[in-house]
């Protein structure tokens, strides 16, 4: 029942947050702070509790804590939620980050509040239902269903663009975007469910089930069309380079809370989705479509980064580095090795840690001169007592320098990738002097050179601080000791890997003795 | 006697149309009327399970009650009676004549069930009429409104020509083959083959039921019929008149099978293909809510168009089903429409502008006609993803990948005017001019209505093994 209950606590916390409303503006913002407190205790409670160092020998499925029910017997459609070390930290991550997005919306957002709220808190429990839905109707159920309180976040409390790009626009794109992919995925979805039925005479959704037949039942060909129906769904929440034209816009037009969301969480479901669906239920297709992959990796890197360097908006610039980042995420996923995979999960959790901080920078520096233009920023370094210092450490940490989680990340994704895939990882590299050259840009371009006033603005007040410290620690915490981390995901990422390398040589012999 | 039970849904309907009649003659009292049609309209619904009980029976040559003619029997008389409830708020405040409204639903509910029942060319027609005829005074019914009067004329003229061709495609048909009922028609086309007389009957009748489900290209007539005709009427044209229509098509199609020759099945196809597409390009640009809702409607017919494409496998399944979810919705959608412009007083409330900023103003309202637009566009938790699941189903197992690709293209497109009417509900803007529903609408009949429908969408969407079940038992029996 606790799975049920990680769903449900956001939901709930939603709607009493919409009717708080009615007893003034600081009730609904405190229920909502509860609510993402209570649903991280009850993260780490589990996290606490569970044992994830099983190793998978024998079976694909050790799920440490399971939960089904029926729902529409007609198609074998269950209620079947699961968890492992991999979705744990997932939703771990979505309730750290939860907590982050009401607090940094306190002061941002002041009209329709508890509305605001039932929206930021039904995002939240779809991406946890993303992240521990089994079924694969289900864990369609909740991927389209997020994007709904998602749009109207943007549309309805999100900034208008500088060149004529309105929020509603950019909400609608994002939509559009998102739901039209979605679709494409339904259809393979359903073509592995006719499978398993034209195999088994049985409907079924479940992951398990479902799997077997992709694996045994399939023609090569067919698994190919399938596998690309989930990719195509995948890359574009990524987002991957020709298929990211929504995110720029979401996030420039998106509100501080909105943004921390989608760079945090909503696109770490894409990457566990390829994780938990497309790779192991293709594995030879996805072996077959690496190649692919890792090249539209590596044109993401370029392509985002060389595009930030571009950006005279401070939001689209940080827009920009998630989609660079993100084809590190990529060439991870689909190098297949258990190293390049934990990787993947540590930069994974790096990103949305230096991205939210990023994007909560920018909120901040917006609330005080009500503009993202970096044109009009410069030498804000002696104007703001403390945020520049803070926003240093959090450009050193999506520049992966030692010492942060990012660059333990990104150095385990390339390590791991070496070994196969030499020259990605030669070529990938290029990506880090680029990195280096948009970070700097934003120090150069905010921080320093010439002031444009010289009137002090108001210093970080306890709760941004308090905020921003912590986001800090948790990013040199990660960076210093990634060892809980990497144990808690390391089953699961031995599975993506025994999965993927069994269909390459399953003529090697067992080496477990 | 078993055959006057099986039909007793449809002499209740007649009776209270008699009954409504007397009591208009003897004393006009709009309140009587109204509840003397909801009393009777229930108790057909009542005796639709006394049907039931007696089904599968053939009610001489010209009818037949099975599954299929309950479950369209249903739908019509929630509708109806959706209709009728949202009529009375409406034309509450009409000058002239209000009671000859709910006559002229009952004929035309009497006509749809009729219709869904006919085993028979002959009753096919005479429910069609039946059910045509009573529309063109309801469409024209606020004659006043230069919207309204168009409407109607549109609708008949048209309608009429559409007769035409039914009448002359059922005459080719006799003279090929000498049958009427249809189960022996499609017997004769089994053996008949290809034969170009055939076709051209079969053509010309496609061509007439086409035209009252609005598939492109007999589609012109739908937006502004949509769009000048009083609120519960279009409701009652967009949900009843369609459904039934449907549902003989289906018939006509499933007793039919060698109808499915591979020149009329790649015409369907086509039809359907064209329909999805051009009903929802047709949506993007429109201002005008009720106009929307009908391009909305001929997109949800090309899905629709689909499963019968098909039939076969889960496709009688996939159509019932789609077509409770999609009634469900249409009639919450237009609901709310229908609430905004009641009582009547000039032309509807229909313009988008109209609708700006009603959640500051209207929250719960504003609720139930988010609930149906995402219903419409097919986003989980409400019924409308039901729906489009069993379409993309039907046209996956049958590995028919164009109409799949136009079934998710048309939904892609279809997002972007929902959403624009969703976000308009949201959007505050002070000086726009204002309409408005009425403060206790909450509370009245129409209201709970369509708070009952919000609500029923919502939990068909979350849970739909019952309905699932019961649009099986109903398809296979």
């Amino acid at each position: 029942m606790t799975l049920v209950w990680l769903i449900l606590i956001p939901f709930i916390g939603g709607l009493l947050c919409w009717q708080a409303e009615r007893f003034g503006e600081q009730p609904p913002r405190w229920i909502a702070l509860g609510t993402m407190l209570l649903e991280l205790a009850l993260v780490l409670g589990v996290w606490w509790h569970g044992d994830y160092g099983l190793n998978a020998v024998q079976g694909a499925s050790d799920w440490v804590l399971e939960w089904r029910a029926d729902w529409i017997p007609r198609f074998g459609i269950e209620v079947h939620l699961a968890l492992d070390g991999l979705s744990l930290i997932m939703i771990a991550l979505t309730g750290l980050l939860g907590v982050l997005a009401v607090v940094c919306s306190w002061h941002e957002i002041s009209r329709r509040i508890g509305f605001f709220h039932l929206n930021l808190l039904w995002i939240l429990g779809g991406v946890v239902g993303v992240f521990l839905a089994i079924d694969l109707f289900l864990f369609f159920f909740f991927w389209e269903m997020m994007l709904v309180p998602m749009y109207f976040l943007i549309a309805l409390w999100g900034h208008s663009g500088s060149t004529g790009n309105t929020r509603i626009q950019a909400a609608t794109k994002f939509f559009i975007y998102t739901q039209a992919s979605g679709l494409l995925m339904l259809v393979a979805i359903l073509g592995l469910v006719f499978a398993h039925h034209a195999a088994t005479g049985e409907y079924s959704f479940s992951y398990e089930a479902l799997r077997h037949t992709a694996q045994n039942e399939l023609s090569p060909q067919m698994a190919w069309w399938l596998m690309l129906g989930f990719f195509i769904a995948f890359a574009v929440k990524m987002p991957v380079v020709p298929l990211h034209g929504w995110l720029p816009d979401a996030h420039a037009q998106a509100p501080t809370a909105g943004s921390v969301d989608l760079a945090g969480i909503l696109l770490k479901t894409a990457a566990y989705g390829m994780l938990r669906f497309a790779l192991p239920l293709f594995p030879e297709a996805s072996q077959a479509f690496a190649p692919i992959a890792m090249g539209l990796g590596i044109l993401g890197i370029f392509y985002g980064a060389i595009l930030a360097c571009g950006q005279q908006d401070l939001k689209r610039l940080v827009a920009y580095s998630s989609i660079s980042h993100m084809g590190f995420v990529l060439i991870g996923i689909y190098s297949g090795t258990e190293l390049a995979l934990q990787g993947v999960v540590v930069l994974m959790v790096a990103h949305a840690f230096s991205a939210s901080g990023l994007f909560i920078i920018s909120g901040q520096l917006y609330e005080r001169l009500h503009t993202r233009d970096m044109r009009l920023m410069g030498g804000l370094w002696g104007r703001i007592k403390g945020l520049p210092g803070i926003a240093l450490c959090f450009v050193a940490a999506s520049m992966g320098i030692p010492g942060t989680a990012n660059f333990v990340g990104e150095f385990l994704v390339l390590f791991g990738t070496f070994g196969t895939w030499p020259w990605v990882v030669v070529v990938a590299s290029g990506g880090f002097v680029l990195a280096a050259i948009y970070s700097l840009f934003i120090m150069q371009r905010v921080y320093f050179g010439p002031a444009k006033e010289d009137t002090p603005l108001g210093g970080l007040d306890v709760r941004e601080t308090v905020m921003m410290l912590g986001l800090l620690v948790l990013v040199l915490w990660v960076g210093l000791y990634p060892g809980p981390l990497l144990d808690t995901s390391e089953a699961a990422m031995q599975n993506v890997e025994r999965i993927m390398t069994l269909e390459e040589t399953p003529a090697m012999p067992e080496e477990t003795p | 006697m078993t055959s006057l039970l099986a039909l007793s849904p449809l002499i209740l309907v007649c009776a209270t149309a008699i009954v409504v009649m007397l009591t208009i003659a003897w004393r006009r009292c709009y309140d009587l009327t109204a509840t003397l049609t909801v009393i009777g309209l229930n108790l057909a619904l009542a005796a639709q399970l006394v049907a039931w009980w007696q089904a599968p029976h053939d009610v001489t040559s010209l009818m037949t009650v099975d599954g299929l003619s309950i479950f369209g029997g249903v739908l019509i008389l929630v509708a109806t009676l959706a209709c009728a409830t949202l009529g009375h708020a409406y034309l509450e405040g009409a000058r002239g004549p209000r009671e000859e409204y709910y006559l002229l639903l009952l004929c035309a509910a009497a006509g749809g069930i009729a219709l869904v029942s006919s085993r028979h060319l002959a009753a096919l027609f005479f429910g069609l009429e039946l059910l045509s005829m009573p529309l063109y005074g309801m469409l024209a019914y606020t004659y006043r409104e230069r919207g309204a009067l168009e409407a109607g004329i549109k609708y008949m003229v048209l309608s009429a020509g559409a007769s035409a061709f039914l009448l002359f495609g059922m005459a080719l048909l006799y003279a090929r083959t000498g049958h009427l009922d249809f189960a022996g028609l499609g017997g004769a086309l089994a053996s008949a083959g290809g034969d170009g007389w055939l076709l051209a009957g079969m053509g010309m009748m496609l061509i007439g039921l086409g035209f009252k489900l609005s598939i492109v290209p007999f589609h012109l007539w739908t937006p502004d019929v949509y769009e000048g005709s009083p609120a519960p009427a279009a409701t009652f044209l967009a949900s009843a008149s369609k459904v039934a229509v449907l549902i003989v098509l289906l018939r006509l199609l499933q007793s039919a099978p060698a109808a499915q020759d591979a020149w009329f099945h790649s015409l369907l196809a086509v039809l359907a293909f064209v329909t999805m597409l051009v009903g929802n390009l047709l949506a993007l640009m429109q201002q005008d809510l009720k106009r929307l809702l009908g391009y909305s409607s001929i997109a949800h017919f090309g899905y629709l168009l689909v499963a019968l494409v098909i039939n076969d496998g889960l496709a009688v399944e996939t159509a019932g089903l789609y077509l409770v979810t999609y009634v469900v919705t249409t009639l919450g959608a237009f609901g709310v429409v229908t609430l905004l412009s009641s009582p009547y007083g000039g032309a509807d409330a229909s313009r988008l502008h109209h609708y700006r900023g009603l959640f500051w103003r209207r929250p719960y309202l504003t609720a139930v006609l988010t609930v149906m637009m995402l219903s419409l566009a097919g986003i989980p938790f409400t019924a409308g993803f039901i729906g489009k699941f069993y379409i993309v189903a039907v046209g996956v197992e049958a590995s028919r990948w164009w109409l799949v690709g136009a079934v998710v293209a048309g939904s892609a497109i279809g997002l972007y005017y929902y959403l624009r009417v969703m976000v308009t509900l949201f959007l505050p803007e002070p000086g726009m001019q204002r309409r408005d529903a009425t403060t206790d609408w909450a509370q009245r009949a129409g209201g709970v209505v369509v708070l009952a429908l919000a609500a029923l969408v919502v939990l068909l969407g979350v849970y739909p093994a019952p309905m699932i079940e019961w649009v099986r038992l109903m398809a296979t029996t």
